[in-house]
Parts: structure tokens; C-alpha cells; sequence
């Protein structure tokens, strides 16, 4: 078989062999929509959030959610593991370049949360009647410019840090305030107008909007996915120049 | 060993630093092919740079370096399928089985060996389905070869590969590596175990802060050493030590109690032996200590390998 299927069968394989990191990021998205709504007042449209429910809100919210645990939480952590067990290093004396490592593990990651999001999109459906995105190519554009946003600065952790350990200490900071401002405590349309503005400029923020505009039907605010672009060039380039190998 | 045939691995007046600090200074050597050819020197002596100079890893400073008569930079991605890489301390996947290790590695050669065999001349069979974390230290090593070896390697570069390894571990892969090399491979073996070096190799290169120092046979190191030999024995009546001293081959003669140490050189034991036979004398306890791969590592760089 080819190697660059087989880097990316072995990343999954491996992805499946972890129970606690396929549960928070396959599992635990769609349960955090089973459960909110299970709770009466958030199936009742609400006048403070423009008229919808609360739970067609964390249905996008926890598509994000699935998106910051993989990229903060999974791949700073794995690849600076990578490298420090040495595994770039032996792949480099090989035939194969160990940059094909990282893209497996991307993939990997793309398709995990390609699954994530079907299963929140289907348990928001079937049991609460959220509606599937309008805007469906938008929807889509928003998700793969939300999913390279993170993703970039989750391989931009895993470039600066020091070692495995640090890897996933910053991708846990960083996972807080991101999911913050992407509306995991509050949604974005529940806050302050100031706050609402700096979220509108944070990745998840941005990427939350996106995704909730193309799931009103209209197309993602140009703003947002400018941001999310902007990140992905910033983050996605910091990372291929700082990236080291051993 | 073929002495006509070119030599597979030639490096010459390499050269290599890092920030200021140099690494390797001034590094030749040629490897044939077949033959185990050993790295020899002390940690930090300049013999990882060099291999992984040779291996493509690093770019040299100076010097020019062939391996298989090609550029190690500039054809890196020939010399990858021919050259099989065993590094120091390079762990895996934790949770990658053996066998699966094996598969993925395979498939990024184009010509690869069949890797359910190698796993059998390694002794790794039975360990197929284990994870990579559960496997023994010896058994890491093992993979760790296997995975150098799965390419089908024209030349095998093994680095450290037996640090860490208790004593028996350290036996049963000095065997593995003669088997590699009886398989037409030719291995380049970093070391810095003196007893490594003088049981396996053909020939080694010792170096000594970035520098050769010395390269020849283990036996034709410790020849160049020209260290006197010395008898240690117990007599089993008097023994008039003129007898000794008048010998040419004796240098000196002592006594530690009822012991007796004589130094000297050339076919020292068999003049002592027929002296000792002439006034029917027994030795009790006969030692002889002869000089070894370690006293020529002092010999030739002024201190032991170990500081």
C-alpha cells in the first residue's frame, strides 16, 4: 500500500487506541447537545436571542468545540510527542519525508471532526428539530477555514514548544479563552456589544459566526472568513518556518 | 574482504560545526563493503555528526563525503532506499504494534525485505501484537534494527545500538549484527563499548575530539600499542629470580608474597614456561594479562574512553 494511506491509517489507528481523546472529540460534542437540550427552556425560542433557541445555538457552538479539543488539546501534544520520541527524526532517515507525518495527522484530525460534526448535525436534527445549515457550501467553506484556522495554531504550539508536556500545557490554555469567545459559556448572542466585537476577531469567534450565519441560510459574514483566513496564514506559516524536527 | 573492489562509504577531511563549536574537525575513512566497520570514541567525540553526515541528515561543513559513489545531500532520496538507519535512542508510536510498525515501515521502500521474516531471524514473532510501549528494552532494539533492515539496506548504520542493554540483551545483538553482516550487509557500527568494538568489528576508526585518531583491526590497534605482557604465578618450590632476569625476553621480575609478576615482551610466557619446566617447577596459578582494545584507546588519545 501506498505510504502516505498508510501514515494516515496508522494516524487513525493509533486516534482509535486513545478512548479519552476519542470520546471528548467524537463523543462529547454531540452529548453536550443531548444534554442542553434536554432542558425544557432552551427548546423555548428566547426574545433575548433574537427570537431562536438556545439549543440551535450550541449546536453550532459545539461544532466548534469539536474543532478547538482536536487542534488545542490533541495535535500540539501528539506531534511535539512526535518529535520528541525521536519518531520525525527516524522517519527522516527514511524514503519518506517526515513532513507527511504532519499531514497525516492532519487528516486525521480533519476526519474526526468531519464525524463530530455529523453526529452533532444529526443529534441536533433528530431529537430537537434544529435545523440542518441552510447554506450548506457556506456552512462548509466555514467549517474547513474554522477546522485550517485551528489546526494551524494548534502546529504552531506544537513548532514552539519545548516538549510534549508543554505542547499540551499552552493548547490547554490557549483552549480556554478561545472556546470562551466562540460562546461555549455565553453565546455570542448573548453578549455585551464590546465583547462581541473582540469575539468577532478570536478564531473560534469568527468561526462560530460563520457557522451560524451559513446555518440561517445566509452567506458567513466576509469579516468572519477573513479572520479565519488571516489565521490560517499567520498561524499556518509561523508554523512551517519555526516547525523543527528534532 | 575484497581489497580491489571500491569502497562503499569514503569520507574525507569531513568537517562540521555547530555555532562556533566544532564537532568533527577533521574526519577520513573508507568502508568497504561486507565488512562491520566501527566508530570508536568517547561521548561527544564527533562520531554521531559524522554519521549523520554520512546518512544525509546534516549538511558538512567541509570535505566531501560518497557513499555508493553518491552525494549524501544531493541524492538523498536514492540513498534512503539503500541505506537503512538505525539512530540513537528513537522511539515510536507508543501504541503501535510490532507487526503494524513493520507494515508501515515496509511500505516506504520500493524494494523492501519481507518483514514477517525478518521479524523471525530477529526472534520478535511472538511480540507481533505487542505495543511498542510494552515491549522490552532489548526488544525495542531489535524492532529498531528490524526497521533498519526492512528496506533492504545495501549498507546498515547502527548507532548506539546497544547502550542501555543488560549484559545478555548486549551478547544476543552482537550476534544479530554478525548475521546482518553475513547477509552481504555492510554495517557501520558507532560505539563507545571498548568490548563492542574489539568482538565485532573488521576494522574501526578511533576518534578523539573530532579527529581520527587511528584506524586499523582491533588486533592491529592493540599491536601498535606494544604493551608488555605480564605473567602473574605462584611457584611451587623457590625460584632463584636470576633465572628469570637472565632471559631476554624478561624486563622485570617482582614478587607480591608468594606471588611472582614478570614483565616483558615478545614470546615471554613460553621462555618463563621452559625455564619453569627445566627446574621442575609448577606455576600455580597462572595468569597472563595482555593488553586489550582499552589499553590502546589510552595508548592512543592519552586518557580512557569513559572521561
Amino acid at each position: 500500500m501506498n505510504a502516505n494511506v498508510k501514515l494516515i491509517t496508522t494516524e487513525t489507528r493509533l486516534f482509535l487506541r486513545e478512548p479519552v481523546a476519542v470520546f471528548f472529540t467524537v463523543a462529547f460534542p454531540a452529548i453536550l447537545v443531548a444534554i442542553l437540550g434536554s432542558v425544557p427552556s432552551f427548546r423555548e425560542p428566547s426574545a433575548d436571542l433574537g427570537g431562536v433557541r438556545v439549543i440551535d445555538l450550541y449546536v453550532t457552538i459545539s461544532i466548534t468545540l469539536a474543532i478547538a479539543m482536536l487542534a488545542l488539546q490533541g495535535t500540539p501534544a501528539v506531534l511535539s510527542g512526535y518529535r520528541e520520541k525521536g519518531i520525525l527524526r527516524r522517519l527522516g532517515t527514511t524514503p519518506t519525508h517526515p513532513a507527511m507525518l504532519l499531514v497525516a495527522q492532519l487528516v486525521n484530525s480533519l476526519l474526526v471532526a468531519l464525524v463530530s460534526v455529523v453526529l452533532v448535525l444529526a443529534i441536533g436534527r433528530i431529537a430537537f428539530d434544529v435545523p440542518l445549515p441552510r447554506q450548506f457550501a457556506g456552512f462548509l467553506l466555514a467549517l474547513i477555514l474554522a477546522a485550517a484556522a485551528l489546526l494551524a495554531i494548534g502546529l504552531f504550539v506544537a513548532a514552539v514548544a519545548p516538549n510534549a508536556k508543554a505542547g499540551n500545557a499552552i493548547g490547554v490554555i490557549l483552549f480556554f479563552p478561545v472556546m470562551f469567545f466562540a460562546g461555549l459559556w455565553v453565546p455570542r448572542e448573548a453578549m455585551p456589544e464590546l465583547l462581541r466585537r473582540i469575539a468577532d476577531f478570536t478564531p473560534l469567534g469568527a468561526g462560530e459566526r460563520a457557522l451560524h450565519d451559513a446555518t440561517m441560510g445566509s452567506w458567513p459574514h466576509a469579516v468572519s472568513l477573513a479572520v479565519l483566513g488571516a489565521y490560517v496564514l499567520v498561524f499556518g506559516g509561523a508554523a512551517a518556518r519555526l516547525f523543527r524536527w528534532e | 574482504m575484497d581489497t580491489m573492489s571500491t569502497p562503499v562509504i569514503e569520507v574525507s577531511h569531513l568537517h562540521k560545526r555547530y555555532r562556533g563549536t566544532v564537532a568533527v574537525d577533521d574526519v577520513s575513512f573508507a568502508v568497504e563493503r561486507g565488512e562491520i566497520f566501527g566508530i570508536l570514541g568517547p561521548n561527544g567525540a564527533g562520531k554521531t555528526t559524522t554519521v549523520e553526515c554520512i546518512e544525509g541528515v546534516r549538511k558538512p561543513d567541509g570535505g566531501t563525503l560518497r557513499v555508493l559513489g553518491l552525494d549524501p545531500q544531493r541524492d538523498r532520496g536514492q540513498l534512503r532506499q539503500r541505506v537503512g538507519v538505525q539512530l540513537q535512542q528513537a522511539q515510536l508510536y507508543d501504541k503501535i504494534r510490532l507487526a503494524e510498525a513493520m507494515e508501515l515501515f515496509s511500505s516506504f521502500y520500493r524494494e523492501p525485505a519481507d518483514w514477517r521474516q525478518l521479524i523471525d531471524e530477529l526472534g520478535l514473532t511472538d511480540k507481533r501484537n505487542t505495543p511498542f510501549n510494552k515491549l522490552s528494552g532489548g526488544q525495542k532494539q531489535r524492532l529498531s534494527i528490524a526497521l533498519a533492515l526492512v528496506g533492504n539496506p545495501e549498507i546498515a548504520i547502527l548507532d548506539e545500538l546497544t547502550t542501555g542493554l543488560d549484559p545478555q540483551a548486549r551478547r544476543d545483538t552482537w550476534d544479530l549484527i554478525e548475521q546482518i553482516r553475513d547477509r552481504g550487509v555492510t554495517v557501520v557500527l558507532v560505539t563507545h563499548f571498548m568490548e563492542e568494538a574489539e568482538r565485532l568489528c573488521d576494522r574501526l576508526a578511533v576518534i578523539d575530539s573530532g579527529r581520527v585518531v587511528a584506524i586499523d583491526t582491533p588486533a592491529g590497534l592493540i599491536a601498535q600499542v606494544k604493551a608488555e605482557q605480564r605473567i602473574r604465578f605462584r611457584p611451587s618450590a623457590p625460584l632463584d629470580d636470576t633465572l628469570l632476569t637472565g632471559l631476554p625476553e624478561v624486563v622485570d621480575v617482582t614478587r607480591h608474597g608468594s606471588q611472582v609478576v614478570v614483565t616483558g615482551t615478545g614470546n615471554l610466557l613460553h621462555a618463563v614456561a621452559s625455564v619453569l619446566a627445566r627446574h621442575q617447577i609448577v606455576a600455580a596459578d597462572l595468569r597472563v594479562d595482555q593488553a586489550s582494545l582499552d589499553d590502546a584507546f589510552v595508548a592512543l588519545t592519552g586518557r580512557t574512553i569513559d572521561n
